[in-house]
């Protein structure tokens, strides 16, 4: 009997806290924000939070005459648990609009999950995959930023205008790498480039002495695309291993985290060039505005980086596509959201890199920089700006029939 | 029996050495670079499961937060050696900080849990949890990266053949082996290594012969995670530190234990470098392929020789 | 060290816990983890009691009075990861071998089906219809837990965690590198479960039923084992091999057995599982993972079948609400220190609680006083 009773008050339990859960005013719209809090984008995963809610703080909380409220949900990069929370923020906490995921891989299973919700608005977090968008998209998944393979756009040519003919690719074996070489390649092949060997390194390995080994003498520079952890350990290595090639580094490579990392090898990557969606020099009134809003509301003693990272600047434009868009129809998401899709789908989104349209994937035409790693007058590291490249489609300027995702193989000229 | 002996030994050798020929043929550099390569990886992992293989050894106590005090060690290491600016220093402190951490694991809990391996084991399933999730509170997420002491750093120039070797990672090798052997003079040449072996062997008779069992159990414990927490501080210049190499390190010695022999610091020696050489090996020959080799010893060690090479029925 | 710091070092049971000869290690391995449980063999002494009906007519009826998301999320995830837990329940509770491959098992038979059956892959995956797909999968998986149950039974009882966490990661790594067959860290996604007679079972209730059917299966199929000979068997090889090997039963042999029967409950587990997410990826078959099932049967309990159902029911709740509850940050934490509480203070998990608390507060009246 009273294991029965035990079982019954823990569903009245349940019931009650599901049913608590789905109180709000009419006034209000729920936004989820999922963001990756645990694991190794942790840091990432915080600060495209702040990015998401400085979009909001700036319109002091409203948008189209209501008012915001912000539900969090925290995943670990594994595409489960992603979808999980976000099954939770949209089932159980009933969220007007998802923004979110922030890895790619996520992001394909956010996308997917996105089709069993037909009246929900998902907008991307940061999750840079090419595949969410050119295979299988979905009608109800906006993506307002630029995947892995636009932000290289560019960077082909400013390798071979350094004399850099002869490329070794070293990258992560998984999509957004290959996305990102893909976007590097297209251009460096056309243009004459050569790319003898790529090396993949699998997720979470710190060897690299096996990928250094295999380096031949007669290439110019290493395309490096790895993210956190990896680039910091190959950099360490491949320096004591008596390398001594310069590096073209990938959108994650010379970011925030591995320009602040707490080692004495830093130095070593001034003069490195690169390619993505932004740049902390940038001399834009706009992205100075930004970073000057970003510093003020998040100051180093509280966590924050020196200036936005990728992740914040990413999770802010998404948030502020989804504000701006709520402010064009001033409120209105009835109708199972379909006028405020529509109006998502036509906007001209003013961010602080340039402006962004939406292609017929729903996915971002935006802006490419190209940068260089200068050391300031404090000793501190950033990217200088070398060019940016306006309109960068998914296509990457080539025609529907030529372009193939990418992937370990493809593209490829040896 | 020696006939079946030798079979078994031309049946490994012929394709290892029928590789070899081939791999110096085609590109004699790679080949030496990634021995020399397996063979300080391995010398870190030797450190690390040589403290696991010791509690195991004696204590039955299959300690799985080994990688906790791995990761644990290399932090403390990290700090001082940022604080202070010795790399001697922050060796000695991990191996200390470690080391106590061990020991109050030791007194506090498994002390009053003896006999029960299972529970013990699940405690440490847990302490893992905890210690690894307060480092990630504590610390943060992001790499810490240690640089190597300035008589270590850089590269090694004017070897023959390979040209440029990472000082650092050759001096691994002597170091692996000064462990090595430092540990066999303490199990073999002290009082204490004696009531070690003694207690490996029979630990009822240890207690019998009036030996305060406590006192060498945590002994062992806090040498055995010392040695963690020391190698903690060799990988965290060698392979940075991040939450996630605590799992790795601990399946590493895993690995080595159970392919090496357990409670064997000799079948620890033997396993490392049979699993750093083939990882390394596997990494730069045939990369998606190198958990596979892995998986194959460790399957084929496991069908063939349960207790692992060189374990000892116990 | 005086007689009663001996007795104290020998163990609970008084049976010798440092023994000098080799093998028998299974002898002091601490089954006081597991205390022996009382086998019911006629069906008189083991009626269908009021609250078995209760607990029957709750999950019948569950989807009835619960919103959709918590039918899913909760309770189909719960019963499916309580499925897989169950497997190393009866492995380790009445085997006496904790296995932590349980959950690669579970994930072998997912890959295969993603790989013999439709995914979002259309170059990897063969396309076959579930109802061929579903049972080679499973088939297949099986055969991977009785090889895996083979390689860990030839050593004794705590190695066996060792060997099964290491097989567990090794098998995680291959699906990590591996392109050709298991599509690397992408996995394979798009992985839906099919439409059987006009009802489709990626629909919350169907899918919750399909679940609990499975979930009563294996609990069902547990009851029954270890009232069967075999099961009787496999108890005593847990408490005393040896004695068991005197007798004549062959104990290699019932322990791969005992393997089979977990491969296959684990194997419907992960079908069910990959189903639920939709996907598979390397993680879901990860360290994380592997040791998360192990958490979830400590939780509820290795004392009765019911326990896993149990541990994976607070566990996923704890995962689902964390996020209102405090930090989700520091989940790990929290069920970390949950996990160290149990096995310090209740090494039965919440049954044993259970069990402690009905003694303590519901003795029988006019008791001795």
């Amino acid at each position: 009997m009273k294991k029965g009773a035990l079982v019954r008050t823990l569903a009245s339990a349940v019931v009650l806290a599901a049913f608590s859960g789905t109180v709000y005013s009419q006034q209000e719209v729920k936004i989820g924000l999922l963001a990756t809090l645990e694991g190794p984008f942790a840091a990432g995963g915080a600060d495209g939070m702040r990015g998401a809610e400085l979009a909001i703080k700036q319109r002091n909380g409203m948008a189209g005459g209501r008012k915001i409220v912000l539900i969090k949900a925290s995943s670990d990069a594994k595409p489960d648990v992603a979808v999980n929370a976000t099954r939770k923020l949209v089932e159980q906490d009933k969220v007007d609009i998802m923004v979110g995921p922030l890895s790619g891989g996520e992001g394909i299973a956010v996308k997917e999950y996105s089709k069993t919700q037909p009246n929900i608005t998902f907008i991307n977090g940061s999750s840079g995959a090419q595949a969410t968008t050119l295979v299988n998209p979905s009608t109800n998944f906006f993506r307002f930023n630029t995947e892995g393979a636009q932000w290289m756009v560019g960077l082909g040519k400013a390798a071979l205008d350094k004399g850099y003919k002869r490329v070794m690719v070293i990258a992560e074996d998984y999509a957004f790498p290959y996305s990102q070489v893909q976007g590097f390649m297209s251009e460096f092949c056309r243009i004459g480039g050569k790319v003898p060997l790529k090396a993949w390194v699998p997720l979470g390995g710190k060897d690299y002495s096996s990928v250094i080994a295999r380096i031949p003498k007669d290439i110019d520079a290493l395309l490096v695309v790895l993210g956190g952890a990896d680039a910091v350990n190959f950099l360490n290595q491949y320096e004591a291993a008596g390398g001594d090639k310069p590096m073209i580094g990938g959108s994650i490579t010379v970011s925030q985290d591995v320009l602040n990392y707490k080692g004495k090898r830093r130095d070593s990557l001034v003069g490195t060039i690169s390619a993505g969606p932004h740049a902390d020099a940038y001399d834009a009134p706009e992205w100075k505005a930004f970073v000057a809003d970003y510093q003020k509301n998040y100051p180093v003693s509280s966590g924050a980086y020196p200036t936005p990272s990728l992740f914040a600047l990413v999770y802010y434009i998404n948030m502020k596509a989804a504000l701006d868009g709520l402010d064009a129809v001033k409120g209105d998401l009835s109708g199972g959201q379909a006028k405020y899709r529509d109006t998502l789908a036509k906007m001209t989104l003013k961010t602080p890199v340039g402006d962004v349209k939406l292609d017929a994937n729903r996915q971002a035409i935006g802006t490419a920089f190209i940068t260089e790693v200068v050391k300031d007058a404090q000793g501190g590291l950033h990217n200088k700006v070398l060019r940016k490249v306006d309109g960068v489609d998914q296509m990457l300027g080539m025609k529907k029939e030529d372009f193939k995702v990418g992937s370990r193989d493809e593209p490829n000229c040896p | 029996m020696r006939f079946r002996q030798w079979a078994w030994t031309l049946v490994l050798a012929v394709p290892l050495a029928a590789f070899a020929a081939w791999a110096i043929w085609d590109n004699a550099k790679l080949f030496f670079i990634t021995l020399l390569n397996g063979l300080t990886l391995a010398s870190l992992y030797f450190i690390v499961a040589s403290g696991f293989t010791l509690v195991f050894g004696l204590m039955r106590n299959v300690n799985l937060a080994h990688g906790s005090l791995y990761l644990l060690g290399g932090y403390v290491g990290f700090f001082v050696a940022e604080k202070s600016g010795f790399f001697t220093l922050a060796l000695l402190a991990g191996f200390v900080a470690a080391a106590l951490i061990g020991l109050l694991m030791q007194v506090a809990v498994f002390r009053f849990m003896q006999g029960e391996d299972l529970r013990q084991t699940m405690v440490t399933i847990g302490l893992s949890i905890v210690i690894a999730d307060l480092l990630l509170w504590g610390i943060g997420a992001q790499v810490h990266q240690m640089s190597a002491p300035d008589w270590l750093a850089g590269p090694l120039r004017g070897i023959p053949l390979i040209t440029a070797y990472s000082k650092y990672r050759m001096a691994l090798l002597p170091l692996g082996i000064i462990i090595g052997v430092l540990l066999w003079l303490f199990l073999n040449r002290t009082r204490i290594g004696m009531m070690i072996r003694a207690g490996v062997d029979d630990r009822g008779m240890l207690a019998a012969t009036g030996v305060n069992v406590n006192l060498v159990f945590a002994t062992t414990f806090a040498i055995g995670a010392g040695l963690a927490g020391f190698g903690g501080v060799i990988g965290a210049v060698e392979l940075s530190m991040v939450p996630g190499e605590d799992v790795r390190l601990l399946l590493a010695s895993l690995i080595v234990v159970i392919v090496g022999g357990m409670g064997s610091v000799v079948g620890a020696a033997v396993g490392a470098i049979i699993l750093g050489v083939a990882e390394t090996y596997g990494l730069a020959y045939a990369p998606t392929y190198s958990v596979v080799f892995t998986f194959v010893i460790l399957v084929l060690v496991m069908a063939f020789r349960p207790r692992g090479i060189l374990g000892q029925a116990a | 060290m005086n007689a009663g710091a001996g007795r104290l070092a020998m163990g609970k049971q008084g049976q010798t816990t440092f023994s000098a000869s080799s093998g028998e290690a299974s002898e002091k391995r601490g089954l006081s983890l597991f205390p022996p449980v009382r086998v019911a063999t006629e069906p008189w002494q083991n009626p269908v009691r009021a609250h078995h009906l209760l607990v029957l007519v709750f999950l019948i009826a569950f989807p009835i009075f619960a919103t959709p998301f918590l039918t899913y999320q909760i309770g189909a995830q719960s019963l499916a990861f309580g499925l897989i837990a169950l497997s190393l329940t009866f492995l380790g509770g009445y085997g006496g071998m904790i296995s932590l491959a349980q959950m690669t098992v579970a994930g072998i038979a997912g890959y295969m089906l993603a790989i013999f059956g439709m995914s979002g892959e259309a170059a990897l995956s063969l396309g076959w219809s579930w109802w061929i797909a579903v049972p080679i999968a499973i088939l297949i998986a099986v055969i991977a837990g009785t090889g895996i149950g083979w390689l860990s039974v030839r050593t004794e009882g705590i190695y066996t965690i060792m060997i099964t966490l290491a097989i567990g990661v090794a098998f995680y790594s291959l699906c990590l590198q591996n392109y050709s067959v298991f599509n690397g860290f992408q996995g394979f996604q798009r992985v839906y479960a099919p439409t059987v007679l006009g009802i489709n079972f990626r629909e919350q209730t169907p899918f919750y039923y399909l679940v609990l059917a499975c979930a009563f299966g294996g609990y069902f199929l547990v009851k029954y084992i270890l009232r069967a000979p075999f099961g009787v068997a496999l108890q005593g090889i847990r408490d005393n091999p040896r004695r068991m090997n005197a007798l004549g039963f062959h104990v290699i042999a019932h322990r791969v057995a005992a393997y089979a029967v977990a491969a296959f409950i684990a194997a419907v587990g992960g079908v069910l599982l990959v189903w639920y997410n939709g996907l598979i990826t390397p993680n879901s078959v990860g360290t994380s993972w592997v040791i998360n099932i192990l958490i979830i049967a400590v939780l509820g309990g290795m004392r009765h079948p019911i326990g896993p159902f149990i541990g994976a029911v607070v566990f996923v709740l704890l995962q689902t609400f964390a996020i209102d509850l405090f930090d989700r940050e520091r989940f790990n934490l929290v069920i970390g220190s949950v996990f160290l509480a149990i096995v310090l203070f209740s090494p039965d998990g919440l049954l044993g609680l259970w069990a402690a608390w009905k003694r303590k507060f519901l003795k029988p009246r006019g008791g001795i006083k």
